[in-house]
């Protein structure tokens, strides 16, 4: 009787001991904090817990800490926009003449809102200035971070209005709660300038636009917000703020194989073979034949300005200069609402979901430089010409974006144009529409000579097809090449199984003739023996 | 009327399906070269190449067969009589003359189908297969560093496997008429199919006999 008790007793008491543990663990934490990702909380660091009046006092801040950071920026391309090509070309934005908004030269107020800097607003900017290192443009995570045109890349922090006594406001924006929240660099924040390279959403790239900032997955399948969601950093693997992948001299050919962790590789991150390597295909082996002839965005980006945002695919600058009744630059738009003619700049094509131009390319790109002279001809002159042979061994049949344009050139030096566009003085050609003024202050920005006339010429820009990765079910077929007047039609020196072009006309009509003859030796032969048999019975 | 049986049972199934195989392989190869659509590209490059693995398999299969039975000694060229077999098919064929040679088992095929036949064998049907293979390893012997192989162009390898594409069209077209020269025009079809021929109850002629 006195053990049933106790049995009871320890029994209870064991019951009680379960649920009294069982009890708090699984009720939910209603005041459970997210704990950050990082382990550091920007707000909490007392060099930002201050109001910034300018860029570089929130720069000195980062510096504080982050003491290597701008050395480390100095030596990048996105901080000098200067690139000397394998070729021996001096490049980059800070020299290059393109047949868009033609140069940065004379235009840096405007242009230079995307430099990574503040205050390059002419060619005494001081490149060696840790605090003139623009830290947020890449780093900020709020999306309220901006740098007005026309400020030289300067943040705005009191309302200003801009341009003076145009009546319009630029609101400031609050630098403390931006640099209290910084973080790693997006879609978002590289695509503040990337998809916006030409003056505006889309227009240059192609496969680079603003509809990349939040993608689905037919878009892109990498940056798919819902799926693999990769910032521009997973493939553009930055060290010591080197961003490689380079457009001045682009890798064209990647021959490695996938990277491991950890390993030391030659070839860059950038790459689809980076990741994918050499033999991608699994279900049809045969797709892997063609990597050494393709590249893979030849099939994989089967077109580009597929977000629905246009791309520009032409610009004619000789026609701009028109006035519409109110004495305004002329603004015509097509049925889509965008601009097709702006008086100050000229006509405009643009185009949606286009399908790219197909060219043999090696990864060199020769420039035609500002001194360099050209002559009006047949031909467009080729503001950067992709290299590349069917059997240079280094090249790969890629998708490009041509840009073709119309651009001011000095007939009598037989030189590009260096035009001063953008600004509030007398000579900038959005301001009066006069070419002769504009040209000669830019021509003296870049002390070059200037004849005083201006005529336009044609030219052609090329650009890499290699964003805007379709999921694979959307990628080019067979017959998308495999075909005559297919999309490989026009490259040649290779033989594209199904292109007639590539025949030999000859033996397709000595075949086929001796077929036809066959054929009419038999039926003749047939025709004979019914004839000739019937005649006999 | 008597009958014979000439074409045994695996002689006959890989009669027919060695014909299945080259129709198709020519009705896609030719698609493939761009003459025409009908599959699409794809499928037709790819029921292409499966065609072409399972007519390898079973001439691996054939070639045992011919090699165990000693039936390969049916293409051994001879040019005895072939004048006469030339002189009936021009000729003779047309007044209704008794075909200078009669099939038996241990000689099926005429001197002009054994020349015809070897052609295919020896010829033809090699400078296919090497072709093709290259045409569908191309990229391996790219890599391989091979002299004279390493370097050899796809084109090259296209034109020499459409050529032979080509011919093998002519023989088909001469071999599909000849089928119906028998003794009616199904004749020969029937024995290829049953594998038993008829044999006419007529006084033989003097080549039949030699022949036999």
């Amino acid at each position: 009787m006195r053990t049933g008790i106790l049995m009871v007793a320890v029994m209870a008491s064991m019951l009680l001991v379960s649920t009294a543990q069982a009890a708090p663990a699984p009720a939910p934490e209603p005041a459970a904090k997210k704990v950050s990702k990082s382990t550091a909380d920007h707000s909490k660091f007392k060099a930002l817990q201050q109001e910034f009046g300018s860029g570089p006092e929130v720069t000195k801040a980062c510096l504080s800490c982050h003491t290597e950071a701008s050395k480390q920026l100095h030596k990048t391309e996105h901080w000098t926009w200067e690139y000397k090509s394998p070729e021996g070309q001096l490049l980059g934005k800070k020299h290059v003449v393109n047949n868009f908004c033609t140069s940065v030269a004379s235009n840096e107020a405007a242009c230079n809102s995307c430099h990574i800097g503040y205050g390059w607003k002419d060619d005494k900017f001081d490149f060696s200035s840790e605090v003139n290192v623009d830290c947020l443009v890449c780093h900020d995570t709020t999306g309220k971070y901006t740098k007005p045109g026309g400020f030289a890349g300067n943040v705005v922090t009191k309302d200003t209005e801009f341009p003076p006594g145009s009546g319009k406001i630029v609101r400031a924006i609050n630098l403390k709660a931006i640099a209290q929240k910084v973080g790693k660099t997006s879609r978002a924040t590289c695509g503040a300038c990337h998809f916006n390279g030409g003056g505006g959403d889309g227009v240059k790239h192609g496969d680079l636009d603003s509809s990349l900032e939040s993608p689905e997955k037919a878009l892109d399948v990498h940056m798919d917000a819902e799926g693999y969601n990769f910032a521009c950093a997973t493939c553009h693997q930055t060290e010591d703020h080197k961003v490689p992948g380079s457009r001045y001299a682009p890798t064209a050919q990647d021959k490695g194989e996938a990277h491991l962790r950890g390993k030391e590789y030659k070839t860059i991150p950038t790459t689809c073979q980076a990741c994918h390597g050499q033999a991608p295909h699994k279900r049809i082996a045969k797709l892997n034949d063609h990597t050494d002839k393709v590249a893979c965005q030849a099939c994989h980006v089967p077109t580009y300005a597929r977000g629905g945002i246009p791309t520009k695919m032409s610009w004619d600058w000789s026609t701009a200069g028109q006035r519409g009744p109110d004495g305004k630059p002329l603004i015509k738009k097509n049925a889509e609402g965008h601009v097709i003619y702006n008086g100050i700049k000229g006509d405009f094509t643009m185009a949606e979901n286009v399908v790219p131009e197909y060219i043999w390319f090696n990864g060199r790109v020769k420039y035609t430089l500002r001194e360099d002279k050209i002559e009006k001809g047949d031909k467009p002159i080729q503001i950067n010409r992709f290299e590349g042979s069917a059997n240079d061994g280094k090249s790969l049949i890629w998708p490009v974006k041509i840009f073709r344009g119309k651009q001011a050139y000095d007939p009598v030096n037989k030189t590009l144009a260096v035009t001063h566009l953008a600004g509030n003085d007398d000579s900038a050609y959005w301001t009066n529409l006069n070419w002769e003024k504009a040209v000669a202050t830019g021509m003296a920005t870049v002390n070059a000579s200037f004849s005083g006339k201006v005529d336009f010429i044609e030219t052609e820009s090329s650009w890499p097809i290699t964003h805007m990765v379709a999921p694979a079910k959307d990628s080019l077929r067979c017959h998308n090449c495999h075909a005559s007047n297919g999309r490989l039609e026009k490259v040649r020196d290779i033989y594209i199984p199904g292109r007639s072009s590539d025949h030999l006309g000859l033996l397709d009509t000595a075949g086929w003739a001796i077929a036809a003859l066959t054929l009419l030796g038999v039926l003749g032969h047939g025709i004979g023996r019914i004839v000739l048999g019937k005649r006999k019975k | 009327m008597a009958r014979m049986y000439i074409f045994k049972r695996f002689e006959r199934f890989w009669h027919w399906a060695q014909a299945a195989l080259i129709i198709f392989m020519l009705l896609s190869g030719f698609e493939i070269h761009g003459t025409y659509a009908m599959l699409g590209w794809e499928k037709a490059a790819s029921l292409h190449t499966t065609a072409a693995w399972t007519l390898i398999g079973l001439w691996l299969f054939a070639i045992f067969w011919h090699f165990t039975t000693g039936e390969w000694k049916q293409y051994i060229p001879t040019t005895k009589n072939i004048a006469a077999v030339m002189k009936y098919y021009s000729v003779g064929i047309f007044a209704d003359a008794p075909h200078p040679f009669r099939a038996t088992q241990l000689s099926k095929h005429n001197p002009l189908q054994r020349l015809a036949y070897l052609m295919v064998k020896l010829f033809i049907n090699p400078l296919i297969w090497v072709s093709g293979l290259a045409y569908l390893y191309y990229n391996d012997l790219a890599a391989s560093k091979i002299p004279g192989l390493a370097d050899l162009e796809l084109g090259s390898i296209a034109i020499v496997h459409t050529a032979a594409a080509f011919m093998m069209l002519a023989f088909l077209i001469g071999h599909l008429y000849l089928a119906t020269t028998g003794h009616t025009p199904l004749a020969h079809i029937k024995a290829m199919i049953s594998g038993w021929e008829d044999v006419h109850e007529e006084p033989q002629s003097k080549l039949s006999r030699e022949a036999a």
